[in-house]
Parts: structure tokens; sequence; C-alpha cells
């Protein structure tokens, strides 16, 4: 086999787990839009916020300290103290769940019965807030995050399969992290899916995603629903955030994430949750198989921006509610 | 007392069906409009203009052209920034291509462009819906701002990869470049949003604008009574785009003057036109210019009061900006999610019955 063949090999494993980075955000839409019907476009925004918390509780960082420090012309920044990962985690949980609670509280509950695009508008208001928000509370600059994943290339995968290629190829890179993700998310997905099944709340979550007024008829209380899935929405928006930020670095460019997950959505169905993770796979091995093979040699390099749209666009057209998704059913 | 129809007998269909049936009103509307093309060009300064009153003509069209897709026909688009920048890089082809084409078929041209670009990416309107929709026109801006940055004969092979609007002139004045007045541009641009305004004003109780509307409130029962989808949505898009590409032409060439596609014309400018329209009011003229003052005047308010005022440092005040304008949409979202021109007439129909309401 040829070195050419065993880069596409890599292309492909590296695709797969990008892909699965990206289901991790598509999750939290996904749960959202189940329960209660809303295309939460600030799930993004919330992985940033998460990740923001996590890393100013981990640095003992002060919050709104840039704002105090204008207005009362003090000289805040730290607590001084290191918080290690796993408490500032929990920590971060707990906003997580607070600003789940505060949502249901101040927006959700005065929108009930409201078109779908105005709630998606008040998503996206949302978004705007907690940006803004964020970035008062923690500050804007870009924060290196660690909370313990190694980073780098696995040199294990690397050594063991070196032996494969001949000239020219040392072994698949794979990065650690990655493996990491990609475990991390099928653990999350398959809890769950195990929640949603067998626990009683998840029998409630499904029964409110099936009908609303039945869930409601038989003493299913919808706002504690509500509130439980954006609390886990906020919580797999933590994970996405750890994931992402201890990749990249937690920066503003991580709520564009939502962005990367769209495609991922429309093809998957937004109502699957497999469909999420499968969708996330196509779509990360598409895209970067499609800039190995056609976008670097011939268009010019960065054609991961719109390829995954076009992907899911191509797709819709022949199946309209997405690959998992249920029959969308239709009567005047 | 003086706002009401009392008294103001109709003798024929035409005056029966005019867009202001309500005297006041239609005396209030030639005042605003006086005032707009006689007084306000003789006062406006070079602050003014390029601050409030250009970038305010210049979204307003641009929000007639979105709600006509999203208040008059019901498809999301979240597409409108990569659609405005059809609009700007063709009236800069056909401006240094063509220099002796006059300024006014420059930007009425770069609009029946962005109308094919635009009805080639509402295809799949015709069998994808709702939010599937939303998120597949993001597919436009994603390619088109993509396309802008990569082929370079799209900005005449420049180095920097910007474009930069040549000078031009109209009745021997300048219209386009450093050398332009102030108010010559806002007079430019008033014509163009008055004139659009008023066509899709009629368009919208025309024929036309009833099929759109059917389609929006139910489109399989609008099938059932005739109206043809396929021609319905796709001229929604058409027209839809050429608004939206007259305003993205008008934004580059009369406004900004140099333009990087990614910067000028990214998803911000798209979620900036959304929101517009929300505030403003879904399938309502009046909200559409409403919505478009309404979102230029508050970052500039927010500015003067923050940094002029308080003296706070910028990178704080653009952070409340961000928290100010989303609360605030959701505060409208609540509060009145048909948007200002809900507002507006909720206000008329109080006048109406004032100072007597029993």
């Amino acid at each position: 086999m040829s070195a050419g063949f065993y880069f596409g090999v890599e292309v492909f494993l590296n695709g797969l787990m990008a892909g699965v980075m990206y289901s991790l955000v598509a999750l939290g839409f996904v749960l959202i839009f189940k329960a209660s019907g809303i295309f939460n476009y600030a799930q993004g925004v919330m992985a940033l916020f998460a990740a923001m918390t996590l890393v100013g509780f981990q640095n003992g960082q002060v919050p709104f300290a840039h704002l105090i420090n204008t207005i009362f012309g003090t000289e805040l920044h730290h607590f001084g103290w290191h918080l290690p990962a796993f408490v500032a985690i929990l920590m971060s949980l707990g906003v997580m769940i607070l600003f789940a609670y505060i949502v249901e509280r101040f927006i959700l509950k005065h929108l009930v019965n409201q078109e779908p695009i105005i709630l998606f508008m008040a998503t996206i208001g949302l978004a705007y807030f907690m940006e803004g928000f964020g970035d008062l509370m923690w500050g804007s600059e870009i924060k290196k995050m660690d909370v313990g994943i190694p980073q780098g290339g696995n040199l294990w995968i690397e050594e063991s399969t070196a032996f494969l290629g001949g000239d020219g190829f040392y072994g698949f890179y794979l990065d650690t992290l990655d493996i990491y993700a990609t475990v991390i998310a099928a653990i999350l997905v398959v809890s769950l899916v195990v929640f949603s099944k067998y626990s009683k709340t998840g029998r409630a979550l499904r029964a409110v995603a099936d009908d609303h007024q039945a869930a409601l008829s038989v003493g299913i209380s919808l706002r504690t629903i509500w509130v439980i899935v954006w609390a886990i929405a906020g919580f797999v928006a933590l994970v996405a955030g750890i994931m992402w930020g201890s990749k990249s670095g937690v920066q503003f460019s991580l709520s564009l994430i939502a962005l990367k997950a769209l495609p991922v959505l429309m093809l998957g169905g937004f109502t699957s949750i497999p469909g999420a993770i499968i969708g996330g796979m196509i779509i990360g091995v598409g895209e970067k198989m499609f800039e190995f093979l056609i976008g670097a040699p011939f268009l010019g390099g960065a054609t991961e921006n719109w390829f995954a749209y076009m992907l899911a666009l191509l797709f819709l057209v022949f199946r309209p509610q997405g690959l998992f998704g249920e029959k969308i059913i239709e009567r005047v | 007392m003086f706002y009401r129809e009392a008294g103001d007998f109709k003798t024929s269909y035409s005056k029966d069906e005019q867009t202001f049936p309500i005297k006041l009103d239609r005396t209030g509307y030639y005042a605003v409009m006086l005032f707009a093309f006689c007084v306000v060009p003789f006062m406006v300064n070079d602050y003014w203009a390029s601050a409030v009153l250009l970038p305010f003509l210049i979204y307003a069209i641009a929000v007639i052209g979105l709600n006509i897709l999203i208040g008059y026909c019901g498809q999301l688009s979240l597409g409108s920034g990569g659609f405005m920048a059809v609009g700007a890089y063709s009236s800069y082809k056909l401006m240094t291509s063509f220099p002796d084409l006059s300024m006014v078929i420059v930007i009425l041209l770069s609009g029946l462009i962005t109308a094919l670009v635009g009805t080639a990416f509402g295809l799949p309107s015709l069998r994808i819906k709702g939010f599937y929709l939303a998120v597949a026109t993001l597919a436009a801006q994603f390619f088109l701002v993509w396309l802008f940055n990569k082929v370079a004969w799209f900005y005449n092979y420049s180095a920097s990869g910007q474009i930069s609007a040549p000078e031009r002139t109209i009745f021997g004045f300048y219209i386009t470049g450093p050398n332009t007045q102030p108010a010559v541009a806002y007079l430019f641009c008033l014509a163009f949003a008055v004139g659009l305004a008023w066509v899709a004003r009629n368009m919208t109780r025309s024929n036309t604008g009833r099929k759109w509307m059917a389609i929006r409130d139910m489109d399989i029962a609008a099938e059932i009574i005739g109206v043809n989808p396929l021609k319905a949505k796709l001229s929604a898009f058409a027209v839809s785009s050429f608004y939206i590409g007259v305003a993205g032409a008008l934004l580059f060439s009369v406004y900004l003057g140099a333009a990087e596609v990614g910067e000028s014309f990214g998803m911000s400018k798209s979620f900036l036109l959304v929101f517009m329209v929300i505030i403003g009011g879904l399938g309502s003229m009046f909200g559409s210019f409403a919505g478009a003052a309404f979102m230029v005047l508050l970052p500039v308010l927010l500015k003067n009061i923050m940094v002029g005022q308080l003296g706070w440092a910028t990178d704080i005040a653009a952070h409340f900006e961000f928290v100010i304008v989303g609360l605030l949409i959701v505060i409208f979202l609540i509060v009145e999610p048909h948007g200002l021109a809900a507002l507006w007439r909720v206000a008329k129909d109080k006048l109406r019955l004032w100072p007597f309401p029993h």
C-alpha cells in the first residue's frame, strides 16, 4: 500500500474524531429541541460560558473584576487560590444548573405557546446576552484550560502502526485529546440513552417530547422538565466546552462551534440522539476528506467552512427530515 | 379627536383601498416626505449622515427585503449577509468594468444579479421547511463569503483582498469616493429607500403578495386553493434578494467605500437584519423602518452614554452593548412578539378614541 493511501486513512480517522467533537455540541441542541421544540442557538455560547466559568473558578478569578475596578477604582484580580479541576467542574455544573433555572423562570415561562421562530429569536438574544455577560464576568482574553487531559499526538498508536507503510509513513498521527473526547462522547450518549429509557424522569422527558398537552394531563410538570432539560444541555455544553477549550483555548471562537453543529443536526435530524452522533461523524469525515482530496489541491483550501452545509443541504433535498428524524406528517 | 375615520367619506374604490385611509395619517406621511427630502438635506452633517442616516436608510431597504421573505412569505432566511455581499461585489465589478454606466443602473443591476443568486439558493425551500430551511440558508452565507474570499477575479486581484469603490458622479455630484457630500449620499439612498418601499408596499397587497401570505399561513392549504408554491416561494426569494442586493450595493459603494467580505458581510450582519425584522414587526412596512432605526440608533446611543458620559473603557462598553442588545431582544419578544409595528398599531387604536374612550 502506498503512503498516500495511509494518509487518506489518517485523514479519515481524524475526521471521525472531529465529527465526534461536533456531535458533543449537537447533542445539546437535540435534547432541548426534543423536549421543548426550541431550537437553541445559544448552545455554542453556553459551551463557551461553561468553559470560561470553569477556568475562572480554577484560577480563582474575581467575577466582574474589570467592571468593578472601572466603577469603584479598585484593583481586584484574583482571590489567590487554585482549585483542583474536579471541584471547579462541580462548581461550573452548579452554575449551569442555576442558569437553566433562570432561563426557565425569566424567559421560557413567558414564551409558552409562541411561534417557533419567536422562541428561536429569543435564544439568539440569549446568546448575545451570554456572550457579553461572560466577557464582563471573566474577561475576554484567551485563556488556557488545563483539567488534566493529556495533549499532543498519541505516541503508542503512532509507533504501533508505523510498520504498515513503507517510506515516508511513520504511523497514524492521532490527537490524544480527540481519543479522550470520543470515549467521553460515547459514555455521555450511552448514559443519556439509559437515563431517558430507565429512569422516571427520563420517561417524563420522553412523554413531554411526544406531546406537551398529554404530558401535562397525566401530571408531569412542564416547567420542571424544562429546567431539567436545560440543565442537562448545560452539562453537555460544559463537557463540550472542556473538550474544545482544552483543544484550542477558551476564547470567543469557541461559541462558533454551534455553527459547526448545525449541519450535523440537519443531517442527523433535529430529534434523534444517535442521529447527532452519526451525523457528526459523516460531517467530520466528509469535510476532512473533501478538503484533503478536492478542496486543498483544486479549490484553494478552507472549504471546511461551507462544505458541511452543502453536504447537509444536498442530503436534505432527498430526505427532508434528516437521516434519523421523525417523519414529518403534515395535515391541513 | 382628530385621528378618526368619521367624516372622511370614500367615494371611489381607489380611495377606499389607499394605504393611509385616515386623513391625519396621510398628512403625516406627506409631511415626513417633505421633511426628509427638502429639510434634512440642508441640515445634515458628516457625523449624522455616516453614523445614523445612511445606515438607517440602507438597512431599511435590506429589512424590507428580508421582511418580504420572512414576514410575508414565512421562509426564515439566515443568509442575507451573503446576499448583501453579492450585491456589493456585483456593483464593484460593474463599476470597474463599465466606468461610464450610471450609478442608478449599477445599483439596480446588482440587485438583479443578487435576485438570480437568491432564487438559486431559494430552490431548496420547495423541499425543506422551517428550521431546516433556516440552517440551509446558512450554506449560502458561508459559501458566498468563501467564494468572494478565494476567487481573486471578484476583487480584481487586489493585493489586500479588499474592494474599494471608485469615484462616480450623478448629475455632476460625487456619489461615491472620498469627495462625497453627505447630503448627496443621503438623498441618493433616500430616493432608493422611498421608491423601493413604495413598490414593496404595493406588491404586498397585490396578487403576488396575497399568494405569499397564503403560503406563509399554510403552504399545503395554499397549494390546494390554487397557489403555485414554486412560483410564490421563488418570487419571494427573488424579490427579497433584489432588495437585499440593492442594500448591499449601496452599503458598499455609498456608505462604506471599501469592504472586506468576511468583516462587512459576515454572519453577524445576517443576524442583525433578522433582529431588525423581528423587533420592527413581521410583515409590516412601518416595522421595517422602525426596526432598522432602532438597531442603528441603539449602539450609537449606548456608546455615547457609556464611553462619552461615563468614560468607561471601550471593551467594557462593547461587552455591555452585547448584554443590553440581547436583553432587549428577549424583553421585546416577551412583551410584544409582533414588534414595534404592533406597538404603533395599539397606540393608533387608542388615539382613535382619545380623549373620550366611552
